[in-house]
């Protein structure tokens, strides 16, 4: 099961963080700066996945932004490692290109996005256009 | 989107007002909004399952959805559910199967496709729900042979995500019932993965290699150099995940090499969480394997002052247990313990290391206990070392605490001591009060050499680690206050009970014994037992109750038993002997019990120093034991002739009870107790036997008194004898067992003919077969007495055979406290009968379903035991009676409740009428009528042991309108659900 999502540049800003499980706000940033740091100090030649206290970290860089998935134990790593991937898939088509400032500017649509994606924790959705359509029709009504 | 936002935020009081709106939109043409419905409710399900229970056949319309979308996300709903009870849902696995093959297949629309690779995060969802149907299930395995090959094989494309599919398939494989082809394969693919060089299906493959090594370690012989080369890795976490496998595989040959990668590791990693759960695990592999002491204690120390204080406290105890309990053979232990007083002097000979506090505690407990051991170094030196460490700052004080309890212990070993008169003058000013109060101890004993010498002996730590919790080690002071004219104490409980008491047949009086004193010191031990009757009987139970459970192996117990014998009422009268106390003992017993005093109160205020109390309290009372037993058996000899005289009597009352004498006495010739000397032992053995034969005299007589049917005199009975017993043995425990055992058979034949009867009077399910083979069948039917269920399994016999040691045994559920009926187990079930077994089961919390798993065991005649698994499904229903009260107490009772559900429900035309809809509801959910008024009525009921669930009704029309309070927030969720089966469904 997945227990957060998290977006965060190579400065350590977090830009988007989401938790499927209760974890108080105060505890939230400590536990953000903690995972971060680890995922930073790890290289290249390293995998990907991080024994974090008693989950697990998966994490994947795309330029200076990394994306970091908790996970519990039940979860297969490889998995996530993919659905990271998908996920930024689908970004990319609806930004086209996406950047930082795609996500910093369009938080509202990420979040959309992400919430089509993982629902309580699990993976619901991972058909690109199908994805999209409730943002596209969204995107529609704002434009009319 | 609302329902987006439904399945994120979403309370649970709330789901009964949305449900059939959402409910609604499973019907919803497009397909997206489906999938939305059926994902909120999962989270329905997630909150709160047992509101959505009656939809479960709308998830399985769901899993049939023409779209993929819907049925994937009704997968989640399965997955939780068959985690929780995979044997509801077998048989799905040919859909999941199905589904599956077309995924594989292809059959799905290209845009599902994620590098071209069908839908793989559906698949791997699917692969793990096989994997938990398939559990340990021969059947339900086969089915799925053919779609795991077919997947094992079409995962060939070399992507990411096609290894996180054969990485689930392995998993799958190796979780499912066994087959010896698919297992190749799957342990080729882990082969791939680990010798990959992408570092994360190295990962994973460990991952695999891992999971797959505790069914099969050959594996890990293949994979030897690649784990080597993994376990010096640049890349820590993979260490990590090594150091995970090779615990894993950990035996006594190549222990030594895994520990020291381990310790390796663990000083590296600075991570508190890691240090925490490596330390535990070294520690563990360390106790379960070691080679040689040299090693153990080394590789310990390691742990200690790596781990230090934030490990685990059950490490550093289970440590000190081992040292001083030791193993079988004596001079193995003395090396051992000699061994690692050594190194610790060692290690404390260094200058200017920091060791954790708790490492200190155990050198010093253990440098207490066996420095005596060494040849070349005084006890002078030892304590000098200690001195220096207790004169540093750095340490706590509560490791000071232990330090100095260790000096106390080396003091009488010690020839001339300046080093201790100085410590005692700096602590007995020092401002921690615990220092101070050991340091005066530790004065006091020093006063008196000969009394600190056997006080404190050598070696003597683990042969009676006991606390005497009825503080009968006082009895004699007691007794000595009372000769005075002191009134005896009695705990408030005990004043109740004595009152009780006074009423029944039964009394045991106090016997004061009197021993001729022998210059031996210290014996205020079992003296004079002078407390009132009833409470003496009381204390020794409650006090043998907690001795036991000390847990400790090898105890003597020698405390608060002896003194106890059982007498008629009216023979003898207050026998309150106070035992002469000889002159020059007193002194000496005045200080010892001082400290005693200072001891006990210290155990019970300072938790912390608890241990080190309770060796200090076990190591005063060394040696009393023998003596004052036979001192004691002397004296019970003359009693028992006393005895033998009435129990004659009885004899002839109790035909029974000799039968059940044999029982016990075998038990004692079976028995063997060092301290008592063996040919004394055989003398008494016919006495007891006698003893033991009046005790049963005894019981008889109370079962007469008492209902024989009632449970609780059972257990009135066991706890009668449990106090009884108490002179003759020092097992308790060994003796509780065939003595109530012996009581149960006396009461089985009227126990079984009663319970047969109450078949008739309560209401009862059909019989349902609930396993069978060529030899027997069980079926099984419940009972709903009043303040139980009753499952009663009955098991016939259909062979021509007989069959022998037939038992049947019901393994504890999470949700129910099981109550075994007696004469459950059944030496012979003979040709074509029918045995029953009975279990009351409780609910323990409440809940919607449960299954009650159980297994029967038999003998054929010639071949070996046969095992049979069954289970029983039980529901809520099971536990709810009616709850008769008036209406006024049902207003009362309504106003108090705070959980409300409020429901409408059609009616069907058959009972449109109120009262003949309540009959229905009366009758299947053993609910209790009121009262009704106009077109109103009121029902209550209870969830046993005792939850009131109160209903209201009101009829408009056709429809019903259903109210219900409870004081438990799901009664009324289920009851609902119930009401609205049986008022719809009829």
């Amino acid at each position: 099961m997945i227990q957060f999502f998290l977006m965060v540049n190579k400065q350590g800003q977090t830009r988007l963080s989401k938790y499927y499980e209760h974890v108080e706000i105060n505890k939230c940033t400590l536990l953000e700066t903690e995972v971060i740091r680890s995922c930073l100090s790890r290289s290249n030649e390293q995998c990907s996945f991080i024994e974090f206290k008693d989950f697990k970290l998966i994490y994947r860089q795309y330029a200076t932004l990394f994306i970091v998935v908790g996970v519990n134990d039940t979860e297969n790593e490889m998995t996530i490692y993919e659905f990271i991937h998908n996920f930024v898939e689908v970004l990319d088509e609806y930004f086209s290109h996406v950047s930082e400032l795609d996500i910093m500017f369009n938080l509202d649509k990420v979040h959309i996005i992400l919430d089509e994606m993982v629902l309580n924790g699990c993976i619901v959705e991972t058909n690109r256009a199908r994805i999209l359509a409730p943002l596209l029709i969204l995107d529609k009504i704002s434009e009319s | 989107m609302a329902l987006t936002v439904v399945s994120q935020i979403f309370p649970r009081e709330m789901i009964p007002a949305v449900l059939p709106l959402i409910e609604d939109k499973l019907q919803h043409s497009k397909e997206i909004i489906r999938r939305k419905a059926v994902l909120a409710l999962y989270k329905f399900h997630l909150i709160a399952p047992n509101q959505v229970q009656h939809i479960h056949i709308k998830f399985r319309k769901a899993l049939c959805d023409r779209d993929v979308g819907v049925m994937a996300a009704s997968l989640h709903i399965y997955f939780r559910m068959i985690k929780e009870n995979s044997s509801g849902y077998k048989d799905l696995t040919g859909s999941f199967v199905t589904i599956l093959k077309q995924v594989v297949g292809g059959k799905l629309p290209v845009d599902f496709n994620y590098h071209s690779v069908p839908a793989p995060w559906l698949q791997i969802q699917l692969l793990r729900i096989l994997g938990l149907l398939g559990k340990d299930d021969q059947r339900t395995s086969e089915l799925m042979y053919d779609v795991l090959d077919e997947s094992l094989r079409r995962a060939e494309l070399n992507h990411n995500v096609t290894y996180a599919i054969l990485f689930e398939c392995v998993h799958t494989v190796y979780s499912i019932y066994p087959k010896s082809e698919l297992l190749e394969k799957a342990a080729k693919c882990i082969g791939r993965f680990v010798l990959s060089p992408k570092i994360n299906l190295k990962y994973l493959g460990l991952k695999a290699l891992t999971y797959v090594i505790q069914q099969d370690p050959t594996l890990a012989l293949q994979h030897q150099m690649t784990i080597i080369e993994c376990l010096d890795h640049p890349d820590p976490i993979i260490k990590r995940e090594t150091l995970e496998l090779l615990y894993r595989i950990t035996n006594a040959q190549n222990i030594t090499v895994i520990v020291q990668k381990m310790l390796e590791y663990l000083q590296q990693s600075k991570e508190e969480y890691i240090i925490v759960n490596l330390v535990g695990k070294i520690a563990e592999l360390a106790e379960k394997y070691a080679p040689d002491n040299a090693w153990f204690i080394q590789t310990m120390n390691a742990v200690f002052s790596v781990g230090g204080d934030v490990m685990h406290p059950d490490i550093p105890n289970n440590f000190l247990r081992l040292l001083a309990e030791g193993f079988d053979d004596e001079t193995e232990n003395q090396q051992l313990r000699l061994y690692a007083v050594q190194s610790y002097l060692t290690l404390l000979d260094a200058e200017n290391v920091f060791y954790p506090q708790k490492f200190l505690q155990v050198m010093s407990w253990v440098l207490g206990e066996y420095s005596y051991l060494l040849d070349e170094e005084t006890p002078e030196e030892v304590i000098t070392k200690l001195y220096k460490l207790l004169m540093n700052d750095s340490v706590s004080s509560e490791t000071k605490a232990w330090l100095l309890a260790a000096v106390t212990k080396l003091t009488p070993q010690a020839h001339s001591s300046n080093i201790v008169e100085r410590l005692i003058q700096e602590f007995t000013i020092s401002l921690d009060t615990c220092m101070r109060q050991h340091a005066f101890e530790l004065k006091h004993l020093r006063e008196n050499v000969e009394l600190m010498k056997s006080l404190l002996p050598v070696d003597k730590s683990c042969e009676d680690m006991v606390v005497d919790a009825s503080l009968s080690f006082l009895d004699g002071f007691v007794a000595e206050e009372l000769s005075q004219g002191a009134a005896p104490y009695k705990p408030h409980h005990q004043r109740q009970e004595e009152k009780l008491s006074q009423e029944k047949v039964l009394n045991f009086e106090p016997y004061g014994l009197s021993f001729s004193s022998s210059g031996f010191t210290g014996r205020q031990s079992p003296a004079g037992i002078s407390l009132g009757s009833d409470i003496s009987g009381n204390s020794a139970e409650t006090g043998l109750k907690e001795t036991n459970s000390l847990k400790l192996e090898g105890i003597k117990k020698l405390w608060g038993k002896e003194g106890y014998l059982p007498k008629k009422e009216g023979k003898t009268g207050d026998e309150t002997e106070v035992p002469p106390v000889p002159q020059e003992s007193i002194i000496m017993e005045n200080v010892d019990q001082t400290i005693i005093k200072k001891d006990q109160s210290q155990v019970l205020t300072q938790s912390k120093e608890e241990k080190e109390k309770q060796l200090l309290a076990s190591s005063l009372f060394v040696g009393l034991g023998t003596e004052s037993t036979i001192n004691l058996l002397g004296k019970a000899d003359t009693v028992s002739h006393k005895f033998r005289r009435k129990s004659k009597v009885k004899e002839t009352k109790s035909g029974e009870t000799t039968s059940a004498q044999n029982m016990p006495c075998s038990y004692f010739s079976s028995s063997s107790d060092v301290t008592y000397e063996d040919d004394y032992y055989l003398d008494t053995l016919q006495d007891r036997g006698d003893k033991e034969l009046n005790k049963f005299s005894l019981n008889s007589e109370l079962l007469d008194s008492e209902s024989l049917t009632e449970l609780p005199s059972v257990e009135k009975l066991s706890s009668c004898t449990l106090s009884t017993p108490s002179l003759f043995t020092d097992d308790m425990e060994g003796l509780h067992s065939p003595s109530s055992t012996a009581a149960s058979v006396a009461n089985e034949i009227s126990l079984a003919s009663s319970l047969l009867e109450e078949t008739s009077e309560h209401m009862h399910s059909d019989l349902v077969e609930v396993c069978n083979n060529e030899t027997i069948s069980v079926s099984s039917y419940k009972i709903w007495k009043d303040d139980c269920l009753l499952v009663v399994w009955s098991v016939s016999n259909k062979s021509g055979l007989e069959l022998k040691s037939a038992d049947l045994e019901i393994s504890s559920a999470e949700n129910f406290k099981i109550t075994e009926q007696p004469g459950c187990c059944l030496p012979v079930i003979e040709t074509e009968s029918i045995k029953t077994f009975q279990y009351s089961v409780q609910m323990e919390k409440p809940f919607t379903e449960g299954n009650l798993f159980g297994f029967i065991n038999y003998q054929m005649m010639d071949t070996h035991s046969v095992q049979l698994e069954f289970s029983v499904n039980l529901s809520l229903l099971d536990f709810i009676r009616p709850l008769k009260i008036s209406t006024e107490n049902f207003g009362k009772l309504w106003l108090s409740f705070a959980n409300d559900v409020k429901q409408n429900v059609k009616m069907s035309e058959s009972q449109a009428a109120l009262p003949s809809a309540l009959k229905t509801l009366q009758q299947k959910l053993r609910l209790h009528v009121v009262e009704i008024i106009g077109n109103e009525g009121l029902l209550a009921c209870q969830l046993l042991p005792s939850v009131p669930c109160l209903l209201h009704f009101r009829v408009h029309g056709d429809v019903l309108a259903l109210w219900f309070r409870s004081s438990c927030s799901t009664l009324p969720d289920y009851l609902l659900y119930q009401c609205q089966k049986v008022v719809e469904g009829s």
